[in-house]
Protein backbone atom coordinates (compact mmCIF):
# COMPACT_ATOMS: atom_id res chain seq x y z
CA UNK A 1 0.00 0.00 0.00
CA UNK A 2 1.37 3.74 -0.97
CA UNK A 3 2.66 5.95 2.02
CA UNK A 4 2.78 9.70 2.29
CA UNK A 5 6.07 10.65 4.14
CA UNK A 6 6.27 14.12 5.49
CA UNK A 7 9.25 15.15 7.04
CA UNK A 8 9.53 18.35 9.47
CA UNK A 9 12.30 20.34 10.47
CA UNK A 10 12.75 22.32 13.57
CA UNK A 11 13.04 26.35 11.44
CA UNK A 12 16.92 26.94 11.03
CA UNK A 13 17.11 30.29 12.88
CA UNK A 14 15.93 27.79 16.27
CA UNK A 15 18.37 26.20 18.15
CA UNK A 16 17.72 22.86 18.29
CA UNK A 17 18.64 21.30 21.77
CA UNK A 18 18.43 17.91 20.32
CA UNK A 19 20.60 18.32 17.43
CA UNK A 20 23.06 20.26 20.07
CA UNK A 21 23.46 17.12 21.86
CA UNK A 22 23.90 14.67 19.27
CA UNK A 23 27.13 17.02 17.99
CA UNK A 24 28.27 16.66 21.17
CA UNK A 25 28.48 12.68 21.67
CA UNK A 26 29.31 12.03 17.75
CA UNK A 27 32.73 13.17 18.61
CA UNK A 28 33.45 10.52 21.21
CA UNK A 29 32.64 7.74 18.86
CA UNK A 30 35.31 8.98 16.63
CA UNK A 31 32.98 10.57 13.99
CA UNK A 32 34.87 13.75 13.80
CA UNK A 33 33.89 14.88 10.79
CA UNK A 34 30.40 16.66 11.58
CA UNK A 35 29.62 20.08 12.48
CA UNK A 36 26.71 20.30 13.44
CA UNK A 37 23.28 18.02 13.62
CA UNK A 38 19.44 18.63 13.23
CA UNK A 39 16.87 16.34 14.36
CA UNK A 40 13.62 16.21 12.49
CA UNK A 41 11.08 14.13 12.35
CA UNK A 42 9.74 11.58 9.36
CA UNK A 43 5.84 10.83 9.22
CA UNK A 44 4.59 7.75 7.30
CA UNK A 45 0.95 7.93 6.17
CA UNK A 46 -0.50 4.72 4.72
CA UNK A 47 -3.08 4.86 2.31
CA UNK A 48 -5.31 2.40 1.56
CA UNK A 49 -5.65 2.14 -1.80
CA UNK A 50 -4.31 5.18 -4.70
CA UNK A 51 -3.21 8.10 -3.87
CA UNK A 52 -5.11 10.78 -5.26
CA UNK A 53 -4.77 14.59 -5.20
CA UNK A 54 -7.27 15.13 -2.81
CA UNK A 55 -5.31 12.69 -0.43
CA UNK A 56 -1.98 14.33 -0.96
CA UNK A 57 -4.20 17.65 -0.66
CA UNK A 58 -5.33 16.17 2.95
CA UNK A 59 -1.90 15.09 3.86
CA UNK A 60 -0.65 18.91 3.21
CA UNK A 61 -3.49 20.27 5.19
CA UNK A 62 -2.32 17.83 8.13
CA UNK A 63 1.38 18.63 7.79
CA UNK A 64 0.44 22.09 8.82
CA UNK A 65 -1.80 22.13 10.94
CA UNK A 66 -1.16 18.95 13.26
CA UNK A 67 1.99 16.99 12.44
CA UNK A 68 3.96 20.63 12.37
CA UNK A 69 4.03 24.15 14.63
CA UNK A 70 4.66 26.97 12.19
CA UNK A 71 6.01 28.73 15.15
CA UNK A 72 8.75 26.30 15.15
CA UNK A 73 9.35 23.95 12.71
CA UNK A 74 8.92 23.78 8.86
CA UNK A 75 7.55 21.08 6.74
CA UNK A 76 10.15 20.70 4.38
CA UNK A 77 9.05 17.45 2.36
CA UNK A 78 5.86 15.99 1.62
CA UNK A 79 5.89 12.87 -1.59
CA UNK A 80 4.01 9.83 -2.09
CA UNK A 81 6.28 6.19 -1.46
CA UNK A 82 5.01 3.49 -3.01
CA UNK A 83 5.11 0.12 -1.20
CA UNK B 1 -10.85 17.02 49.02
CA UNK B 2 -13.17 17.64 52.23
CA UNK B 3 -10.51 18.16 54.88
CA UNK B 4 -8.93 21.43 54.51
CA UNK B 5 -6.11 22.28 55.43
CA UNK B 6 -3.89 19.18 55.78
CA UNK B 7 -1.78 21.20 58.17
CA UNK B 8 -0.92 24.47 58.82
CA UNK B 9 -3.41 27.33 58.59
CA UNK B 10 -5.32 27.43 55.30
CA UNK B 11 -5.17 31.29 54.25
CA UNK B 12 -7.97 31.99 52.02
CA UNK B 13 -7.85 36.12 51.71
CA UNK B 14 -10.92 36.07 49.58
CA UNK B 15 -13.61 36.96 51.85
CA UNK B 16 -16.64 37.70 49.68
CA UNK B 17 -19.20 35.96 50.23
CA UNK B 18 -19.89 35.88 46.93
CA UNK B 19 -17.27 33.76 46.02
CA UNK B 20 -17.92 30.54 47.45
CA UNK B 21 -20.23 30.22 44.21
CA UNK B 22 -17.47 30.84 41.08
CA UNK B 23 -17.29 27.67 39.90
CA UNK B 24 -13.59 27.38 37.81
CA UNK B 25 -13.85 24.40 35.86
CA UNK B 26 -10.31 22.30 35.70
CA UNK B 27 -9.45 20.54 32.42
CA UNK B 28 -8.62 16.81 32.66
CA UNK B 29 -6.77 15.09 29.35
CA UNK B 30 -5.38 11.81 29.61
CA UNK B 31 -2.14 12.52 31.23
CA UNK B 32 -2.76 15.48 33.25
CA UNK B 33 -1.29 15.72 36.56
CA UNK B 34 -1.88 18.06 38.40
CA UNK B 35 -5.92 18.28 38.32
CA UNK B 36 -6.40 17.71 41.94
CA UNK B 37 -4.14 20.28 43.19
CA UNK B 38 -5.82 22.66 40.69
CA UNK B 39 -8.97 21.91 41.74
CA UNK B 40 -7.47 21.68 45.18
CA UNK B 41 -6.18 25.79 44.86
CA UNK B 42 -9.34 27.02 43.80
CA UNK B 43 -11.14 25.57 47.02
CA UNK B 44 -8.34 26.84 49.27
CA UNK B 45 -9.05 30.57 47.50
CA UNK B 46 -13.02 29.77 48.37
CA UNK B 47 -14.58 29.18 45.40
CA UNK B 48 -15.79 25.52 43.84
CA UNK B 49 -13.94 23.47 41.19
CA UNK B 50 -15.89 21.73 38.42
CA UNK B 51 -14.05 18.98 36.85
CA UNK B 52 -14.10 18.94 33.16
CA UNK B 53 -13.33 16.22 30.26
CA UNK B 54 -11.02 16.79 27.69
CA UNK B 55 -13.86 15.08 25.43
CA UNK B 56 -16.93 17.17 26.87
CA UNK B 57 -18.35 19.33 24.70
CA UNK B 58 -19.77 21.85 26.92
CA UNK B 59 -18.03 24.17 30.02
CA UNK B 60 -21.27 24.30 31.92
CA UNK B 61 -21.30 27.68 34.07
CA UNK B 62 -18.13 28.14 34.99
CA UNK B 63 -16.82 31.48 35.34
CA UNK B 64 -13.34 30.63 34.46
CA UNK B 65 -10.93 27.77 33.28
CA UNK B 66 -7.90 26.21 34.64
CA UNK B 67 -5.51 24.11 31.97
CA UNK B 68 -3.08 22.18 35.07
CA UNK B 69 -0.50 20.76 34.37
CA UNK B 70 0.79 17.36 32.78
CA UNK B 71 1.74 14.88 30.56
CA UNK B 72 -1.17 15.33 28.23
CA UNK B 73 -0.88 12.15 25.52
CA UNK B 74 2.71 11.49 26.40
CA UNK B 75 3.74 14.53 25.20
CA UNK B 76 3.54 12.73 22.22
CA UNK B 77 4.14 14.99 18.27
CA UNK B 78 4.64 17.87 20.77
CA UNK B 79 3.63 18.84 24.07
CA UNK B 80 0.30 19.75 24.08
CA UNK B 81 -0.03 19.36 20.16
CA UNK B 82 -3.06 16.73 20.76
CA UNK B 83 -4.77 17.81 23.57
CA UNK B 84 -5.34 21.48 21.87
CA UNK B 85 -7.80 18.95 19.31
CA UNK B 86 -9.78 17.80 21.90
CA UNK B 87 -13.50 18.52 21.77
CA UNK B 88 -13.38 20.92 24.72
CA UNK B 89 -10.80 22.66 23.66
CA UNK B 90 -12.41 24.60 20.49
CA UNK B 91 -15.44 25.25 23.42
CA UNK B 92 -12.12 27.22 25.75
CA UNK B 93 -11.29 28.58 22.22
CA UNK B 94 -14.28 29.94 21.53
CA UNK B 95 -15.42 30.97 25.20
CA UNK B 96 -11.74 32.88 25.79
CA UNK B 97 -12.20 34.25 22.53
CA UNK B 98 -15.69 36.03 23.11
CA UNK B 99 -17.16 38.91 24.44
CA UNK B 100 -17.46 37.65 27.83
CA UNK B 101 -13.59 37.03 27.66
CA UNK B 102 -13.77 33.75 29.93
CA UNK B 103 -10.40 33.93 31.79
CA UNK B 104 -8.59 30.78 31.07
CA UNK B 105 -4.72 30.07 32.85
CA UNK B 106 -2.92 27.81 31.39
CA UNK B 107 0.25 25.97 33.65
CA UNK B 108 3.21 24.28 32.30
CA UNK B 109 1.51 21.65 29.82
CA UNK B 110 -1.26 23.80 29.74
CA UNK B 111 0.46 27.04 28.50
CA UNK B 112 2.14 24.16 26.21
CA UNK B 113 -1.90 23.82 25.10
CA UNK B 114 -2.42 27.33 24.90
CA UNK B 115 -0.07 28.12 22.62
CA UNK B 116 -0.41 25.29 20.52
CA UNK B 117 -4.44 26.49 20.25
CA UNK B 118 -2.60 29.87 19.21
CA UNK B 119 -4.77 31.42 22.14
CA UNK B 120 -0.99 32.71 23.20
CA UNK B 121 2.13 33.44 20.80
CA UNK B 122 5.06 31.56 20.57
CA UNK B 123 5.80 28.24 21.90
CA UNK B 124 7.69 26.32 24.03
CA UNK B 125 10.93 23.60 23.12
CA UNK B 126 13.29 21.40 25.29
CA UNK B 127 15.16 23.06 27.94
CA UNK B 128 18.68 24.18 26.97
CA UNK B 129 20.52 22.17 28.90
CA UNK B 130 18.06 19.13 28.04
CA UNK B 131 17.56 17.93 31.37
CA UNK B 132 14.33 18.42 33.35
CA UNK B 133 14.38 20.78 36.04
CA UNK B 134 12.30 20.56 39.42
CA UNK B 135 12.92 23.18 41.83
CA UNK B 136 11.60 26.52 43.74
CA UNK B 137 11.55 29.37 41.26
CA UNK B 138 11.38 32.93 41.91
CA UNK B 139 9.23 35.17 39.57
CA UNK B 140 8.63 39.00 39.06
CA UNK B 141 5.19 39.86 38.23
CA UNK B 142 5.83 41.86 35.39
CA UNK B 143 1.75 42.83 34.51
CA UNK B 144 -0.79 43.19 37.37
CA UNK B 145 -3.84 43.64 35.46
CA UNK B 146 -4.39 40.11 34.10
CA UNK B 147 -7.40 38.61 35.08
CA UNK B 148 -4.81 36.05 37.21
CA UNK B 149 -2.91 38.03 38.86
CA UNK B 150 -4.74 41.37 39.72
CA UNK B 151 -3.76 40.60 43.50
CA UNK B 152 0.10 40.80 43.05
CA UNK B 153 1.64 44.39 43.76
CA UNK B 154 2.99 45.09 40.21
CA UNK B 155 6.86 44.23 40.44
CA UNK B 156 6.21 41.88 43.37
CA UNK B 157 8.83 38.69 43.58
CA UNK B 158 6.54 35.36 44.41
CA UNK B 159 8.22 32.06 44.76
CA UNK B 160 6.60 29.14 43.52
CA UNK B 161 7.67 25.45 42.27
CA UNK B 162 9.12 24.86 38.48
CA UNK B 163 9.27 21.43 36.84
CA UNK B 164 9.13 21.02 33.11
CA UNK B 165 11.77 19.97 30.30
CA UNK B 166 10.33 20.83 27.86
CA UNK B 167 10.19 25.15 28.98
CA UNK B 168 11.98 27.42 26.98
CA UNK B 169 9.55 29.82 25.83
CA UNK B 170 10.52 31.15 22.37
CA UNK B 171 9.43 33.29 19.54
CA UNK B 172 10.72 35.50 16.65
CA UNK B 173 12.24 39.06 17.78
CA UNK B 174 9.10 40.76 16.54
CA UNK B 175 6.25 38.63 18.42
CA UNK B 176 8.66 38.93 21.78
CA UNK B 177 9.46 43.00 21.04
CA UNK B 178 5.35 43.38 20.83
CA UNK B 179 4.69 41.14 23.91
CA UNK B 180 7.25 43.77 26.03
CA UNK B 181 5.95 46.87 24.20
CA UNK B 182 1.80 45.52 25.05
CA UNK B 183 2.84 44.55 28.49
CA UNK B 184 1.96 41.02 27.98
CA UNK B 185 5.05 39.48 29.60
CA UNK B 186 3.61 38.67 32.72
CA UNK B 187 5.89 36.93 34.42
CA UNK B 188 9.83 36.51 34.25
CA UNK B 189 12.46 34.71 35.89
CA UNK B 190 14.33 36.24 39.09
CA UNK B 191 17.95 35.48 39.76
CA UNK B 192 18.14 31.93 37.35
CA UNK B 193 16.50 31.41 33.95
CA UNK B 194 15.95 27.65 34.38
CA UNK B 195 15.63 26.75 30.87
CA UNK B 196 16.75 29.17 28.52
CA UNK B 197 13.32 31.25 28.02
CA UNK B 198 14.01 34.36 25.55
CA UNK B 199 14.10 37.41 27.73
CA UNK B 200 13.93 35.65 31.18
CA UNK B 201 10.04 34.86 29.90
CA UNK B 202 8.09 32.88 32.34
CA UNK B 203 4.56 33.71 31.32
CA UNK B 204 2.51 35.85 29.49
CA UNK B 205 -1.23 36.34 28.66
CA UNK B 206 -3.38 37.29 25.40
CA UNK B 207 -4.09 41.05 24.14
CA UNK B 208 -7.42 41.25 26.18
CA UNK B 209 -5.39 40.13 29.49
CA UNK B 210 -7.77 37.08 30.20
CA UNK B 211 -5.79 34.36 28.91
CA UNK B 212 -2.70 33.49 30.93
CA UNK B 213 -0.23 31.01 30.69
CA UNK B 214 3.24 30.07 32.13
CA UNK B 215 5.46 27.02 33.06
CA UNK B 216 6.12 27.30 36.85
CA UNK B 217 3.40 26.20 39.02
CA UNK B 218 1.30 28.79 41.29
CA UNK B 219 -0.95 25.23 42.28
CA UNK B 220 1.95 23.36 44.41
CA UNK B 221 2.25 27.00 46.67
CA UNK B 222 -1.29 27.71 47.83
CA UNK B 223 -0.98 25.89 51.53
CA UNK B 224 1.25 26.81 54.37
CA UNK B 225 3.63 23.41 55.04
CA UNK B 226 3.42 22.51 51.23
CA UNK B 227 4.87 24.81 48.95
CA UNK B 228 8.16 26.19 49.13
CA UNK B 229 10.37 26.95 51.75
CA UNK B 230 11.48 30.44 49.94
CA UNK B 231 8.55 33.18 51.09
CA UNK B 232 5.70 32.02 52.79
CA UNK B 233 5.26 28.86 50.73
CA UNK B 234 1.65 30.12 49.68
CA UNK B 235 2.44 32.99 47.05
CA UNK B 236 0.86 30.98 44.01
CA UNK B 237 -2.91 31.49 45.72
CA UNK B 238 -2.83 34.86 44.01
CA UNK B 239 -3.54 33.56 41.39
CA UNK B 240 -6.54 32.07 42.37
CA UNK B 241 -7.90 35.05 44.29
CA UNK B 242 -7.26 37.18 41.38
CA UNK B 243 -9.79 35.41 39.22
CA UNK B 244 -12.38 35.16 41.81
CA UNK B 245 -11.90 38.88 42.24
CA UNK B 246 -12.43 39.96 38.75
CA UNK B 247 -15.24 37.36 38.62
CA UNK B 248 -17.31 39.01 41.11
CA UNK B 249 -15.46 42.63 40.27
CA UNK B 250 -17.38 42.12 37.05
CA UNK B 251 -20.54 40.74 38.35
CA UNK B 252 -21.46 43.81 41.32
Amino acid sequence: MPRIVVDVMPKPEILDPQGKAIVGALPRLGFTAFSSVRQGKRFELTVDGEVTEEILAQARDAAETLLSNPVIEDVVNVEVVEA
Amino acid sequence: MTELPLIGEAVAVAAHPRLAGAKIGVVTFPGTLDDRDAARAVRLAGATPVELWHAGTTLGDVDAVVIPGGFSYGDYLRAGAIARFAPLMSKIIDAANSRALLPVLGICNGFQILTESHLLPGSMIKNDHLKFMCRDQVLRVENNTTAWTGDYAAGQEITVPLKNQDGQYIADEKTLDALEAEGRVVFRYVGFNPNGSRRDIAGISNAAGNVVGLMPHPEHAVEAGFGPEIGSGTEGLGFFTSVLNKIVGDNK
